[in-house]
């Protein structure tokens, strides 16, 4: 077996520090972004190297504690580390985020490509997407929660149903106008196949667009995760989730802001983190859009 | 213009019948056996299939979905479950909260983010820019509950200016009516803010770059003319759709909003009915939001014709 080259570092140390700075000063939305994120993914990856007590104990004596050297964001109503729960918490919001960020674009993309290149399906598939967009999004997952037992798996089922629509409209109006274009029509009169059109031409353009909406998909199904939580049709109350830790917390927030403060606050910097990062990618990949949005 | 309106007015139908079907669907296929619950415990097999033969549960798929949907257009959108009253009746009493809260939310979001949108595209670059942009980005982050929590935690129980929580009717005076729901407006308008504010700005960005804003400046007319009585409304198009679109935000947001702030009104409904597992209601509840939103962006659309006379279908 030949053993492979080895890796030749072609630019010293330097150079390469030089190439970071200069990609924090041209993407500073990517850099703050990606930063922000991977910090709660490490928060989230090593939450039990990083709590101070199990998440789920109940310890009555220790009930509605303030912030302190021993418990860091406080103790709940029945006396759980709240510190713990959030860390724990950052893995709900990114698991739904993400599940439902690539499960959305991956139906989105394939209702999308049907309905743009079959036009016999085409307007039956829209008029049901028209439909499922009169509902609004929040609603429609509620509606479909309503149905279900909570579980963190459904919860991502009833989000992605809701965001489908969005992804299959924007895939397919891509595709149409990809259609019209030179190269395409010259594939066509090449006698290229369906498929391998759709493989090798109308795919990859496919891509940046959908990238960028996968990551709002992702910020907005962390919102809406936290919203059916909190209002008691989402996680199950038992996995502590941001929307649960919340929810526990609503009826003391007036006594105990910071149970409710702390989730909240992590969620949002999350949130904002996922969206600066397709802001970011979304200059990046597109400029047209950048300069018309 | 006729024809158009016609057109569009008959192009809600397909839709809303489709809105009807999934709405419908959903208590096709919610657990649970409503023949059973009536029949009670004691009931033989027998009592049951009478029942359900007597409700028409046996019957098709599709003859029940037609008798259901003749029955929502003539205003019965069924019992609830739970308390046994006419859910039409139930969102009766709960309608008058969350329509105010809307209106108010709206009138709000559009007389602070248009001029928000304006100046930022006006001084492109500056920190009015900036800042409003940054604002659009924190608007669209902040979760509503968590915005409104704030809010509260400020204003309510530290400053003590507002009420922390609850609703005044209109009926008991405007300015008590007004105090309950300012908190709540705000907080369920910020990610319709930003939204505004963003399509404004980068609406008026694109018009301010056209000849005809050049020739009005050539002709010496000051930039309060040209900003309001030009551009914004070449800009109108586009900001108009985004608010219509930006209801279903509304919508949603509705329904936290309520819970954060104790508001008597449809989200609350919603959010009992879902703990209650009261599916006639839910059913209602979306269904009634659904055709709204459906509606508005309905009035919008034909709002396009006013805004732009060439607009021709």
């Amino acid at each position: 077996m030949a053993t492979a080259p080895a890796m030749v570092d072609v630019f010293p140390e330097e150079v390469k520090r030089g190439r970071i700075r200069t990609f924090i000063r041209r993407h500073p939305t990517i850099a703050l972004g990606g930063f922000l994120l991977g910090v709660m993914v490490f928060l989230a990856v090593f939450a039990p190297l990083l709590m101070t007590s199990d998440p789920q104990a109940l310890a009555p004596a220790r009930r509605v504690r303030p912030p302190s050297a021993q418990f860091w964001f406080g103790t709940d109503m029945l006396g759980r580390d709240v510190y713990s729960r959030v860390l724990y918490g950052a893995r709900v919001s990114l698991i739904v985020g993400i599940a439902v960020a690539v499960l959305a674009s991956i139906a989105g993309l394939t209702i999308g490509l049907i309905s743009g290149f079959i036009r016999a399906f085409d307007g039956i598939i829209m008029r049901i997407m028209d439909g499922l967009m009169s509902i609004p999004p929040i609603l429609l997952a509620i509606a479909l929660m309503a149905l279900t037992r909570g579980s963190v798996q459904n919860v991502i089922i009833a989000i992605t149903v809701a965001e489908i629509p969005r992804v299959s409209r924007l895939v397919r109006g891509v595709v149409l106008s990809l259609r019209e274009q030179p190269y395409v029509e010259a594939a066509i009169a090449a006698g290229t196949t369906t498929p391998r059109i759709i493989l090798r031409h109308i795919l990859p353009n496919t891509l940046a667009p959908l990238t960028v909406q996968a990551t709002y998909i992702a910020a907005s199904a962390m919102i809406t995760e936290a919203i059916l939580s909190f209002i008691g049709a989402g996680t199950p109350p038992i996995i502590p989730s941001w929307g649960n830790v919340m929810a526990e917390g609503r009826a003391l927030w007036q006594v105990a802001p910071y149970i409710v403060f702390f989730p909240a606050f992590f969620l949002s910097v999350t949130v904002l983190a996922v969206n600066l990062l397709g802001d970011g990618l979304r200059d990046a990949l597109d400029p047209r859009l950048a300069k018309r949005i | 213009m006729l024809a158009y309106i016609a057109r569009r007015v008959l192009a809600t139908i397909p839709v809303m019948l489709i809105v009807a079907f999934f709405v419908f669907s959903l208590l096709y296929l919610a657990p649970g056996d409503p023949a059973a619950v009536i029949a009670g415990d004691q009931a033989t097999p027998q009592d049951v299939e009478r029942i359900r033969a007597s409700l028409g549960l046996d019957r098709p798929f599709v003859v029940r979905f037609g008798e259901w949907l003749w029955r929502i257009m003539q205003g019965d959108l069924g019992v609830s479950i739970f308390t046994n009253l006419p859910v039409s009746h139930m969102i009766a009493q709960r309608i008058e909260p969350t329509t105010s809260l809307m209106l108010i939310t709206i009138t709000l979001a559009i007389l602070i983010a248009v001029p928000m949108g304006v100046m930022a595209a006006w001084k492109a670059g500056s920190w009015i820019d900036r800042g409003v942009m940054a604002f659009a980005v924190f608007g669209f982050s902040v979760p509503v509950f968590v915005t409104g929590y704030l809010l509260a935690y400020i204003f309510a129980l530290q400053l003590e200016w507002l009420p922390v929580q609850g609703y005044t009717p209109l009926s008991q005076g405007f300015w008590p009516f007004l105090e309950n729901l300012i908190l709540p407006s705000i907080a369920l308008g910020s990610i319709y803010i930003a939204l505004i504010a963003r399509i404004t700005r980068a609406t008026m960005l694109e018009v301010l770059a056209q000849d005809y804003i050049r020739t009005a400046k050539a002709k010496g007319l000051g930039s309060r003319g040209i900003l309001f009585l030009h551009a914004l409304k070449n800009a109108a198009v586009p900001i108009s759709t985004v608010i219509g679109i930006g209801i279903a935000l509304l919508i949603g947001g509705a329904v936290v909003t309520e819970s954060v702030f104790a508001i008597p009104g449809l989200g609350r409904l919603t959010v009992d009915a879902i703990l209650r597992r009261d599916y006639p209601v839910i059913q209602g509840v979306v269904l009634l939001f659904s055709f709204i939103y459906v509606l508005v962006n309905l009035g919008i659309d034909l709002l396009y014709t006013v805004f732009d006379p060439r607009i021709r279908y």
